[in-house]
Protein backbone atom coordinates (compact mmCIF):
# COMPACT_ATOMS: atom_id res chain seq x y z
CA UNK A 1 0.00 0.00 0.00
CA UNK A 2 1.21 3.42 -1.08
CA UNK A 3 1.26 6.79 1.49
CA UNK A 4 -1.25 8.10 -0.04
CA UNK A 5 -3.94 9.85 2.14
CA UNK A 6 -5.90 11.26 -0.06
CA UNK A 7 -7.41 12.24 -3.21
CA UNK A 8 -8.16 15.10 -4.71
CA UNK A 9 -10.05 15.27 -7.94
CA UNK A 10 -11.62 17.94 -10.04
CA UNK A 11 -12.05 19.83 -12.99
CA UNK A 12 -9.19 20.24 -15.77
CA UNK A 13 -5.66 20.10 -14.50
CA UNK A 14 -7.47 21.70 -10.80
CA UNK A 15 -5.28 18.49 -8.96
CA UNK A 16 -2.53 18.97 -11.05
CA UNK A 17 -2.29 22.62 -10.02
CA UNK A 18 -3.08 22.17 -6.41
CA UNK A 19 -1.31 19.17 -5.69
CA UNK A 20 2.22 21.37 -7.26
CA UNK A 21 1.65 24.26 -4.92
CA UNK A 22 1.28 21.80 -2.38
CA UNK A 23 4.91 19.84 -3.42
CA UNK A 24 5.89 23.24 -3.89
CA UNK A 25 5.30 24.24 -0.18
CA UNK A 26 5.66 21.47 1.86
CA UNK A 27 7.94 19.31 -0.21
CA UNK A 28 5.34 16.56 0.09
CA UNK A 29 4.42 15.16 -2.94
CA UNK A 30 3.54 11.30 -1.54
CA UNK A 31 0.05 12.36 0.24
CA UNK A 32 -2.16 13.09 -2.35
CA UNK A 33 -3.14 11.55 -5.87
CA UNK A 34 -4.89 13.62 -8.30
CA UNK A 35 -7.24 13.16 -10.47
CA UNK A 36 -9.36 14.82 -13.43
CA UNK A 37 -12.79 14.62 -15.05
CA UNK A 38 -11.87 15.36 -18.21
CA UNK A 39 -13.05 13.54 -21.03
CA UNK A 40 -14.89 11.16 -18.98
CA UNK A 41 -18.60 10.18 -18.09
CA UNK A 42 -20.16 10.37 -14.68
CA UNK A 43 -19.62 6.17 -14.69
CA UNK A 44 -15.94 6.65 -15.77
CA UNK A 45 -15.13 9.65 -13.34
CA UNK A 46 -16.49 6.86 -10.40
CA UNK A 47 -14.09 4.10 -11.72
CA UNK A 48 -11.54 5.48 -12.06
CA UNK A 49 -12.32 7.32 -8.49
CA UNK A 50 -12.64 3.56 -7.66
CA UNK A 51 -9.51 2.36 -9.02
CA UNK A 52 -7.31 5.07 -6.81
CA UNK A 53 -9.03 4.81 -3.44
CA UNK A 54 -8.11 1.01 -4.19
CA UNK A 55 -4.66 1.17 -4.99
CA UNK A 56 -4.04 3.31 -2.65
CA UNK A 57 -6.28 2.73 0.38
CA UNK A 58 -6.80 6.34 0.90
CA UNK A 59 -10.30 7.25 2.75
CA UNK A 60 -10.38 10.77 2.38
CA UNK A 61 -11.51 12.56 -0.69
CA UNK A 62 -10.96 16.30 -2.18
CA UNK A 63 -13.23 17.97 -5.30
CA UNK A 64 -13.29 21.08 -6.40
CA UNK A 65 -17.37 21.96 -6.54
CA UNK A 66 -20.10 20.73 -5.14
CA UNK A 67 -22.01 20.31 -8.07
CA UNK A 68 -18.92 18.66 -9.74
CA UNK A 69 -18.96 15.01 -11.11
CA UNK A 70 -16.05 14.22 -9.46
CA UNK A 71 -18.72 15.12 -6.17
CA UNK A 72 -21.28 12.66 -7.25
CA UNK A 73 -18.74 10.42 -7.82
CA UNK A 74 -17.34 10.66 -4.59
CA UNK A 75 -20.74 10.53 -2.89
CA UNK A 76 -22.06 7.50 -4.98
CA UNK A 77 -18.90 5.72 -3.61
CA UNK A 78 -18.86 6.89 0.16
CA UNK A 79 -22.58 5.39 -0.15
CA UNK A 80 -21.02 2.18 -0.29
CA UNK A 81 -17.89 2.85 1.79
CA UNK A 82 -19.64 5.14 4.80
CA UNK A 83 -16.13 5.43 5.86
CA UNK A 84 -14.91 7.61 3.59
CA UNK A 85 -14.61 11.09 4.15
CA UNK A 86 -15.58 14.06 1.06
CA UNK A 87 -14.64 17.38 1.33
CA UNK A 88 -15.36 19.72 -1.35
CA UNK A 89 -14.92 22.97 -2.54
CA UNK A 90 -11.14 22.45 -1.59
CA UNK A 91 -8.36 25.38 -1.51
CA UNK A 92 -4.88 25.55 -1.17
CA UNK A 93 -4.73 26.18 2.52
CA UNK A 94 -7.51 22.71 3.31
CA UNK A 95 -4.62 20.82 1.51
CA UNK A 96 -1.50 21.99 3.12
CA UNK A 97 -3.24 21.54 6.29
CA UNK A 98 -4.27 17.98 5.87
CA UNK A 99 -0.84 17.81 4.67
CA UNK A 100 1.06 19.31 7.79
CA UNK A 101 -1.62 17.11 10.29
CA UNK A 102 -1.39 13.90 8.14
CA UNK A 103 0.02 11.82 10.82
CA UNK A 104 -3.22 12.34 13.06
CA UNK A 105 -6.29 10.11 11.93
CA UNK A 106 -7.42 11.43 8.80
CA UNK A 107 -11.41 11.56 10.40
CA UNK A 108 -9.31 14.57 12.77
CA UNK A 109 -7.14 15.82 9.80
CA UNK A 110 -10.15 16.74 7.85
CA UNK A 111 -12.02 18.25 10.00
CA UNK A 112 -9.01 20.60 10.69
CA UNK A 113 -8.00 21.09 7.50
CA UNK A 114 -11.70 22.10 6.34
CA UNK A 115 -11.92 24.69 9.15
CA UNK A 116 -8.62 25.91 7.75
CA UNK A 117 -9.51 25.73 4.34
CA UNK A 118 -12.78 28.00 5.37
CA UNK A 119 -10.81 30.44 7.48
CA UNK A 120 -8.45 31.00 4.58
CA UNK A 121 -11.48 32.44 2.35
CA UNK A 122 -11.52 36.18 3.48
CA UNK A 123 -11.88 39.11 0.96
CA UNK A 124 -10.45 42.88 1.73
CA UNK A 125 -10.41 46.20 -0.08
CA UNK A 126 -13.17 46.85 -2.91
CA UNK A 127 -16.15 48.59 -2.92
CA UNK A 128 -16.97 47.93 0.24
CA UNK A 129 -13.58 48.55 1.86
CA UNK A 130 -13.21 51.73 0.62
CA UNK B 1 -40.15 30.43 -22.93
CA UNK B 2 -38.79 29.28 -19.47
CA UNK B 3 -37.02 26.51 -20.82
CA UNK B 4 -33.69 28.03 -22.32
CA UNK B 5 -31.83 25.20 -23.05
CA UNK B 6 -32.95 21.38 -24.03
CA UNK B 7 -29.67 19.55 -23.31
CA UNK B 8 -28.09 15.47 -23.46
CA UNK B 9 -25.16 15.35 -21.10
CA UNK B 10 -24.60 11.87 -19.32
CA UNK B 11 -23.23 13.67 -16.27
CA UNK B 12 -26.48 14.90 -15.38
CA UNK B 13 -26.30 17.97 -12.78
CA UNK B 14 -22.62 18.59 -12.90
CA UNK B 15 -20.15 21.80 -13.14
CA UNK B 16 -21.15 23.10 -16.68
CA UNK B 17 -24.58 22.78 -16.03
CA UNK B 18 -24.97 24.15 -12.78
CA UNK B 19 -22.46 26.96 -13.02
CA UNK B 20 -21.36 26.78 -16.55
CA UNK B 21 -24.52 27.86 -17.99
CA UNK B 22 -26.72 28.65 -15.14
CA UNK B 23 -24.73 31.32 -14.19
CA UNK B 24 -24.95 33.35 -17.74
CA UNK B 25 -28.40 32.27 -18.43
CA UNK B 26 -29.54 33.18 -14.79
CA UNK B 27 -30.88 29.69 -14.22
CA UNK B 28 -33.34 29.11 -11.40
CA UNK B 29 -34.71 25.60 -11.91
CA UNK B 30 -33.50 22.33 -14.26
CA UNK B 31 -35.72 19.62 -14.41
CA UNK B 32 -33.84 16.51 -14.86
CA UNK B 33 -36.05 13.73 -16.74
CA UNK B 34 -34.37 10.44 -16.47
CA UNK B 35 -36.84 7.20 -15.46
CA UNK B 36 -34.08 5.86 -13.29
CA UNK B 37 -33.71 8.67 -11.05
CA UNK B 38 -37.20 9.84 -11.19
CA UNK B 39 -37.79 6.87 -9.18
CA UNK B 40 -35.18 6.48 -6.87
CA UNK B 41 -35.25 8.73 -3.62
CA UNK B 42 -31.36 7.98 -3.11
CA UNK B 43 -30.46 9.25 -6.37
CA UNK B 44 -32.58 12.53 -6.53
CA UNK B 45 -30.79 13.69 -3.07
CA UNK B 46 -27.95 13.14 -4.67
CA UNK B 47 -28.35 15.51 -7.29
CA UNK B 48 -29.79 17.92 -4.86
CA UNK B 49 -26.86 18.33 -3.30
CA UNK B 50 -25.37 19.23 -5.87
CA UNK B 51 -27.05 22.80 -6.88
CA UNK B 52 -26.79 25.74 -5.07
CA UNK B 53 -29.93 26.98 -2.86
CA UNK B 54 -31.50 29.23 -5.41
CA UNK B 55 -31.66 26.68 -7.62
CA UNK B 56 -34.65 24.21 -7.96
CA UNK B 57 -34.22 20.69 -9.12
CA UNK B 58 -37.52 18.76 -10.68
CA UNK B 59 -37.14 14.98 -11.23
CA UNK B 60 -39.60 13.91 -14.13
CA UNK B 61 -39.87 10.04 -15.96
CA UNK B 62 -39.98 11.24 -19.65
CA UNK B 63 -44.42 10.27 -19.11
CA UNK B 64 -44.38 12.76 -16.59
CA UNK B 65 -42.13 15.78 -18.31
CA UNK B 66 -44.40 15.40 -21.52
CA UNK B 67 -47.01 16.11 -19.15
CA UNK B 68 -45.50 18.87 -17.34
CA UNK B 69 -43.60 20.66 -20.44
CA UNK B 70 -46.49 23.35 -20.61
CA UNK B 71 -46.04 24.31 -16.93
CA UNK B 72 -42.06 24.37 -17.35
CA UNK B 73 -41.90 26.31 -20.63
CA UNK B 74 -44.62 28.96 -18.82
CA UNK B 75 -42.42 29.36 -15.80
CA UNK B 76 -41.72 32.90 -14.91
CA UNK B 77 -37.76 31.65 -14.18
CA UNK B 78 -35.56 30.88 -16.31
CA UNK B 79 -34.53 27.01 -16.50
CA UNK B 80 -33.02 23.59 -18.54
CA UNK B 81 -34.36 20.54 -19.38
CA UNK B 82 -31.55 17.57 -18.46
CA UNK B 83 -31.66 14.23 -20.14
CA UNK B 84 -28.82 11.68 -20.10
CA UNK B 85 -29.01 10.31 -23.36
CA UNK B 86 -30.05 10.95 -26.83
CA UNK B 87 -32.80 7.94 -26.64
CA UNK B 88 -34.60 9.58 -23.57
CA UNK B 89 -34.68 13.62 -25.37
CA UNK B 90 -36.34 11.40 -28.74
CA UNK B 91 -38.95 9.78 -26.16
CA UNK B 92 -39.86 13.10 -24.77
CA UNK B 93 -40.01 14.76 -27.87
CA UNK B 94 -42.28 12.21 -29.52
CA UNK B 95 -44.46 12.57 -26.43
CA UNK B 96 -44.75 16.37 -26.61
CA UNK B 97 -45.82 16.77 -29.79
CA UNK B 98 -43.53 19.49 -31.64
CA UNK B 99 -42.78 21.34 -28.05
CA UNK B 100 -39.76 20.84 -28.15
CA UNK B 101 -37.56 23.09 -31.07
CA UNK B 102 -34.09 23.17 -30.36
CA UNK B 103 -31.50 19.86 -28.99
CA UNK B 104 -28.19 20.45 -27.46
CA UNK B 105 -25.74 17.68 -27.34
CA UNK B 106 -23.39 18.81 -24.13
CA UNK B 107 -21.53 15.61 -23.36
CA UNK B 108 -21.77 11.71 -24.64
CA UNK B 109 -18.57 10.25 -23.44
CA UNK B 110 -16.80 7.29 -24.58
CA UNK B 111 -17.78 3.98 -23.96
CA UNK B 112 -17.54 0.93 -26.32
CA UNK B 113 -19.23 1.06 -29.49
CA UNK B 114 -19.02 4.96 -29.82
CA UNK B 115 -17.06 7.05 -32.16
CA UNK B 116 -15.31 10.55 -31.43
CA UNK B 117 -17.14 13.27 -33.28
CA UNK B 118 -15.78 16.23 -30.90
CA UNK B 119 -13.68 15.97 -27.56
CA UNK B 120 -16.76 15.38 -25.76
CA UNK B 121 -19.16 13.57 -27.87
CA UNK B 122 -18.72 10.23 -28.99
CA UNK B 123 -22.05 8.60 -30.76
CA UNK B 124 -22.85 5.29 -31.49
CA UNK B 125 -24.53 4.50 -35.00
CA UNK B 126 -28.10 4.05 -33.79
CA UNK B 127 -27.64 7.55 -31.52
CA UNK B 128 -26.91 9.42 -34.80
CA UNK B 129 -29.35 7.67 -36.46
CA UNK B 130 -31.62 8.98 -33.97
CA UNK B 131 -29.89 12.65 -34.45
CA UNK B 132 -30.01 12.79 -37.94
CA UNK B 133 -34.38 11.25 -36.78
CA UNK B 134 -34.58 14.89 -34.48
CA UNK B 135 -33.43 17.09 -36.95
CA UNK B 136 -35.55 15.81 -40.17
CA UNK B 137 -38.36 16.63 -37.89
CA UNK B 138 -37.53 20.44 -37.76
CA UNK B 139 -35.58 20.63 -34.32
CA UNK B 140 -32.62 22.43 -34.03
CA UNK B 141 -29.89 20.08 -33.39
CA UNK B 142 -26.13 21.46 -32.17
CA UNK B 143 -23.65 20.26 -29.83
CA UNK B 144 -21.84 22.69 -27.44
CA UNK B 145 -20.57 22.13 -24.09
CA UNK B 146 -20.28 25.76 -22.63
CA UNK B 147 -22.12 28.98 -23.66
CA UNK B 148 -18.58 30.32 -24.45
CA UNK B 149 -18.24 27.51 -27.50
CA UNK B 150 -19.16 27.69 -30.69
CA UNK B 151 -22.51 25.44 -31.30
CA UNK B 152 -21.29 22.95 -33.83
CA UNK B 153 -24.58 22.11 -36.18
CA UNK B 154 -25.18 18.36 -36.50
CA UNK B 155 -23.78 18.59 -40.02
CA UNK B 156 -20.49 19.20 -38.38
CA UNK B 157 -21.16 17.01 -35.93
CA UNK B 158 -21.65 14.26 -37.43
CA UNK B 159 -18.44 14.84 -39.94
CA UNK B 160 -16.57 14.77 -37.13
CA UNK B 161 -13.00 13.01 -35.84
CA UNK B 162 -14.22 9.73 -36.39
CA UNK B 163 -15.95 10.16 -40.38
Amino acid sequence: MSNFRAIVAGHGTFAEGMLSAVEQITGRSDLFLGLTNRDLSAQGVEALMRDRLAATGATVIFTDLPAGSCTMAARRIQRELPATAVVTGVNLATLLDFAFHAEAGDAEAVEHAADKGRAALVVTGGKRGA
Amino acid sequence: MALELYRIDDRLIHGQVVVGWGQPLDLRFIVLVDDEVAASDWEQELYRMGVPPDMDVYFEAVDTAASNIEKYQNDERRGLLLTGDIGTMTRLVDATDGAIRHVNVGGIHHRPGRTQRLRYVFLAPDEETQLRELAARGLEVTAQDVPAAKPVPLDELLAGVGA
